[in-house]
């Protein structure tokens, strides 16, 4: 017993430490000392990820087999601490001068990542479930964490509807393959499930697949993801763009491979669907858009196209590519976040593109900077993006569907136009742009040190391609 | 470690300086602009510095790769450079042509500093594509040239900047991730992406059946097409050459000058490199096929060029022209052919670049580009229409300039390789003749009678300057072509007589099964 709480104490010391900052914003300072918490829990989000990334090698398993911890979790959890302790930090001027700064902002993100990091380790099909819920319930409140605002309160809402109807296409499809193969454990899913696969079970994977394309904002599952990006406050929207969507991939990665890796064939077909929908759907959709927050909504849809592509091959180079590209996407998508962050006028956010007009003369840093970031997200080369492409797209012709390849590629000229545009408004724009000047010093070392990521890491990668090939090795086997 | 390496040293050299101007270059005002300028003048010419070195140590008669330079790098790929015959004289070409360019913008006003550094990263692009020795790391510079190139015209570029800006990066955009494709594929099946590997690795060539279509040459005429349509796009061959137009038009003058003298070139360095080479048996199946596309552009753009009454729009269909000749002479596939092709691409990125800067002379007086709005310059400017004679002249491919020797090599190549398609291409010759020396008429020659034109003046000392050394190796190519032809010759040789071998064995093997089959 000892010996399986030793292997969730990363989860266990996280979600006692967001029960304590709970019970003490509640008897104590209320939302004074809201700013302590979030820098607090980001210090503990980034202690909690580099005690995880320094553990060293080696796969344990906790309660018969529910709780896994292999090289794949540690690293899919790395990148969403991270990612989650960096939104944090950008989010707390924003949220405080919007008087949105309450202190369960941080405790909700804190319980929010005990969920993915649950889900991105589960072996059971109940810890799924059970990782899923906890993610999503606190991510349902932080989305309508502006109570006075109809647009916050609707993404809220509607993410909920959605999320819950999502949830029972996952549980229907969980008690399919539970009552066709008499286990919820992966391991056992995987034993009965060996080379042919009864109608039943394919049955039970298309429900979690599709439960699961929810969660990853997948077309054609996507239908949440503009509005719920565009209600719900810019701090908020930055974080459903990052942490949530590497855990949902990171727990398509484990079902698919550790419950299905017995019956490739039949769920490749499902994702290659999933993934050429998404990557059209989302470059066709945000070329009409104005809204930088919506735009930013379909660009994730793009990309999670790509990172099923990754995922579609069905091999430990597939799933190595896909972690590749979440990283990348990650690190590109903080940096257009703190962007979009300090788009204010008269101390106002401001959303609309058109708003960025010639706004390279007015901050030719930021604007190089996000020029940079816009570039590498369309996939051109000699930027990081580019190989994140290059990598799915590898692993796509390897496993031998460069017919998949080839759709990627086209999607990727078209998803090329709307970044390309705001390039256009910023540099070639008509008039002059009347954004506000400076902006916080947190969001524009984000936005330099991604931009500067996304040139420098054409050198080495910082090393992230050996620790997600081996990630990769972990689950695929 | 930077000695050693001279290739890297040379490509790196720019973007160093680059760095430099977008670091430490602060503020704005006339001094900072200067600055700028001089920064990337002594820069670039450092490059040309050093690519003379390079062009010094190297030994035509060896047909491998030299100064290479090898290292490990991400994603399982190379960091691999290296020049041959074929490449060498390409890198002297940008490294010479920078230097004036960056002298051909000396009047720039707006925002000077960005506009040298994104020439300067375009420089190092450049050199990175005709140095790399592995795929991808070519296909990073092949691409990475577009943003440099979309700034560049959709920032300083004319009146309808924005649309050329987008068509030029979506068409070329298109044309590349395909190849991108092709290229994962090449890994896929060879398991490298070293080039000097892949010259040697016999791509598959035996028909394939595709959803009930028969390819002939199998895997080799898919890649082929693939790189055809990146190479196509970015020479520009008829059809899809219609970016090129509104990208010149638009673009400031040296933006003109690197996209016709360089960036075009990329496109048949590609052919070189990658088709003939790779996909022998493919570039012969389908080598007819180029060789008409090329008769057509040739003839089809020289008459749209008659037409146009906006001098860079006809030296830009004039080029496109030109680059037909190319093609054509690469997929000839002999000697004369490439050695010609090779020498037109050379001789055209002389002579273009120095039509575009004629053509930013008289623009910078007047502000327009429409050929009815000149007429008689030649009373008021002597020097300048003597320089537009000369390469006017050179553009034709009079004998004793360097468009002739290309031309003929060419066309001799042609002859041999399809005896119509020669026909044809050859009317070309008198077109363009006709079109230029019309241009020429129309704009230099007459009696000075426009009111505007009568206090224009002459070319300035830099301007002088510029054409100086273009004058000079037009002439000198042109009266001593084996400066070239000795340097290319070897390993040109060397290519067809692996590409003769291969196609050899094809046709035996595809004989023997017809033979089988009946």
């Amino acid at each position: 017993m000892s010996a399986d709480l030793n292997i969730i104490l990363p989860e266990i010391f996280l979600s006692v430490f967001a029960m304590l900052g709970l019970l003490f914003g509640a008897y104590g300072g209320k939302d004074r000392l809201a700013s302590v918490f979030v820098w607090a829990t980001s210090a503990v989000l980034v202690a909690v990820a580099a005690w995880i990334g320094f553990q060293g090698a080696g796969t344990g398993s906790a309660f018969g087999g529910m709780f896994v911890d292999d090289g794949f979790a540690r690293f899919a959890k790395v990148t969403i601490l991270l990612s989650a302790a960096a939104i944090l930090l950008m989010s707390e001027n924003y949220m405080a001068r919007r008087d949105l700064l309450r202190f369960e902002y941080p405790m909700l993100i804190a319980l929010a990542c005990v969920g993915m990091m649950v889900m991105v380790s589960a072996g059971d099909l109940i810890a799924l479930y059970m990782g899923l819920e906890l993610q999503s319930l606190s991510l349902y409140v932080v989305a309508a964490l502006r109570r006075d605002s109809v647009k916050s309160t609707e993404a809220g809402l509607k993410y909920f509807v959605l999320g819950a109807l999502s949830s029972g296409l996952l549980l229907y499809g969980a008690s399919l393959v539970y009552g066709y193969t008499g286990s919820t454990l992966f391991a056992d899913v995987i034993a009965a499930a060996k080379g042919e696969a009864s109608v039943g079970l394919l049955f039970g994977l298309a429900f979690i697949a599709a439960g699961l394309a929810f969660k990853v904002s997948a077309a054609p599952f996507h239908m949440w993801t503009p509005d719920v990006y565009e209600g719900s406050p810019t701090p908020v929207t930055a974080f459903f763009a990052t942490a949530p969507k590497v855990a949902a991939m990171g727990l398509f990665a484990r079902v698919v491979h550790d419950a299905f890796g017995g019956i490739v064939g039949d769920w490749q077909q499902i994702l290659a669907v999933l993934s050429v929908a998404s990557m059209f759907l989302g470059a066709i959709a945000a070329i009409g858009q104005t809204n930088i927050k919506r735009l930013m909504a379909y660009s994730s849809i793009a990309h999670m196209g790509y990172a099923l592509m990754g995922l579609a091959a069905g091999t430990a180079q597939g799933v190595e590519s896909m972690l590749l590209y979440m990283a990348i996407y990650v690190t590109m998508n903080v940096g257009t976040f703190a962007f979009i962050l300090s788009m204010e006028k008269d101390g106002q956010p401001v959303v609309e593109i058109n708003a960025l007009s010639l706004y390279s003369k007015r901050e030719p840093l930021m604007a190089l900077a996000m020029l940079l970031l816009l570039f590498s997200l369309a996939g051109v080369p000699p930027l990081v993006g580019f190989f994140a492409k290059y990598s799915v797209l590898l692993a796509a012709v390897d496993a031998g569907m460069a017919w998949l390849a080839i759709l990627g590629v086209v999607a990727s000229v078209i998803g090329a136009f709307y970044y390309l545009r705001i390039v256009y408004l910023m540099y070639f724009g008509a008039e002059e742009s009347e954004l506000d000047q400076g902006g916080s010093g947190i969001l524009w070392g984000f936005l330099v040190a991604s931009a500067a990521a996304m040139v420098f890491g054409v050198v080495n990668l910082f090393g992230v391609e050996g620790a997600a090939a081996a990630a990769a090795a972990t689950l695929v086997n | 470690m930077f000695l050693d390496n001279p290739l890297s040293m040379m490509t790196f050299i720019p973007l160093i300086a680059a760095a430099i101007l977008g670091v430490f270059l602060r503020g704005s005002g006339d001094a900072v602009d200067r600055n700028a300028k001089y920064v990337a003048l002594v820069a670039t010419a450092l490059t040309f510095l050093v690519s003379l070195f390079i062009l010094a140590g190297f030994d035509p008669q060896d047909t491998g790769f030299q100064f290479v330079e090898e290292g490990e790098w991400i994603l399982g790929l190379t960091y691999k450079m290296g020049v041959d015959g074929i490449s060498v004289l390409f890198v002297m070409l940008t490294t010479f042509l920078m230097p004036i360019t960056i002298l051909a913008c000396w009047d720039v006003k707006d925002r000077v500093k960005e506009y040298m550094i994104a020439f300067l990263v375009l420089e190092t692009l450049m050199l990175g594509v005709f140095c790399a020795l592995d795929l991808v790391l070519f296909y990073l510079f092949f691409e990475g040239g577009l943003i440099p190139m979309f700034l560049i015209i959709g920032i300083w570029g004319g009146k309808d900047r924005i649309y050329a800006a987008f068509k030029f990066f979506l068409y070329t955009f298109f044309g590349s991730v395909l190849m991108l494709v092709a290229m994962v594929a090449m890994y896929v099946d060879s398991g490298t992406t070293d080039i000097t590997a892949l010259l040697n690795h016999n791509f598959g060539s035996e028909t394939m059946d595709i959803w009930g279509f028969q390819i002939i040459g199998g895997l080799q005429t898919l890649l082929w097409l693939a790189f055809f349509a990146s190479f196509a796009v970015k020479m520009p061959m008829w059809p899809v050459h219609t970016w090129l137009p509104d990208a010149h038009v638009q673009a400031p003058t040296a933006g003109s000058v690197v996209l016709a003298a360089i960036l075009l070139k990329l496109g048949g360095y590609g052919f070189l490199r990658f088709n003939l080479p790779m996909f022998p048996v493919a570039s012969d199946l389908l080598a007819d096929f180029v060789l008409w596309l090329s008769a057509i552009a040739i003839v089809y753009t020289s008459l749209v060029a008659l037409m146009q009454e906006d001098m860079k729009k006809l030296i830009a269909y004039s080029s496109v022209a030109h680059m037909g000749y190319v093609t054509a002479g690469i997929f000839a596939a002999n000697q004369q052919g490439v050695d010609g092709a090779i020498f037109q691409m050379i001789s055209h990125g002389f002579i273009s670049g120095a039509l575009f800067l004629c053509v930013g002379v008289i623009y910078d007086r007047m502000h327009t580009r429409e050929i009815d709005a000149y007429g008689g310059l030649v009373n008021r400017m002597p020097a300048y229409a003597a320089v537009f004679m000369l390469f006017t002249m050179a553009n034709v491919g009079l004998p004793g300039t360097s468009g002739f020797v290309g031309e003929f090599l060419t066309l001799m190549g042609m002859f041999q390789a399809n005896t119509w398609v020669a026909a044809v291409a050859a009317t070309g010759v008198i077109l363009s003749a006709a079109y230029a020396l019309w241009l020429y008429r129309r704009v230099v020659m007459g009696d000075l009678i426009k009111e505007s034109l009568k206090s224009i003046t002459d070319m300035t000392a830099r301007e002088r300057s510029i054409f100086a050394p273009l004058i000079v190796m037009t002439i000198l190519l042109g009266v001593y072509p084996s400066l070239i032809t000795d340097v290319i010759g070897p390993s040109v040789a060397n290519m067809l007589s692996g590409y003769e071998t291969a196609v050899a064995e094809f046709n035996a093997t595809s004989q023997v099964a017809d033979a089988g089959g009946n």
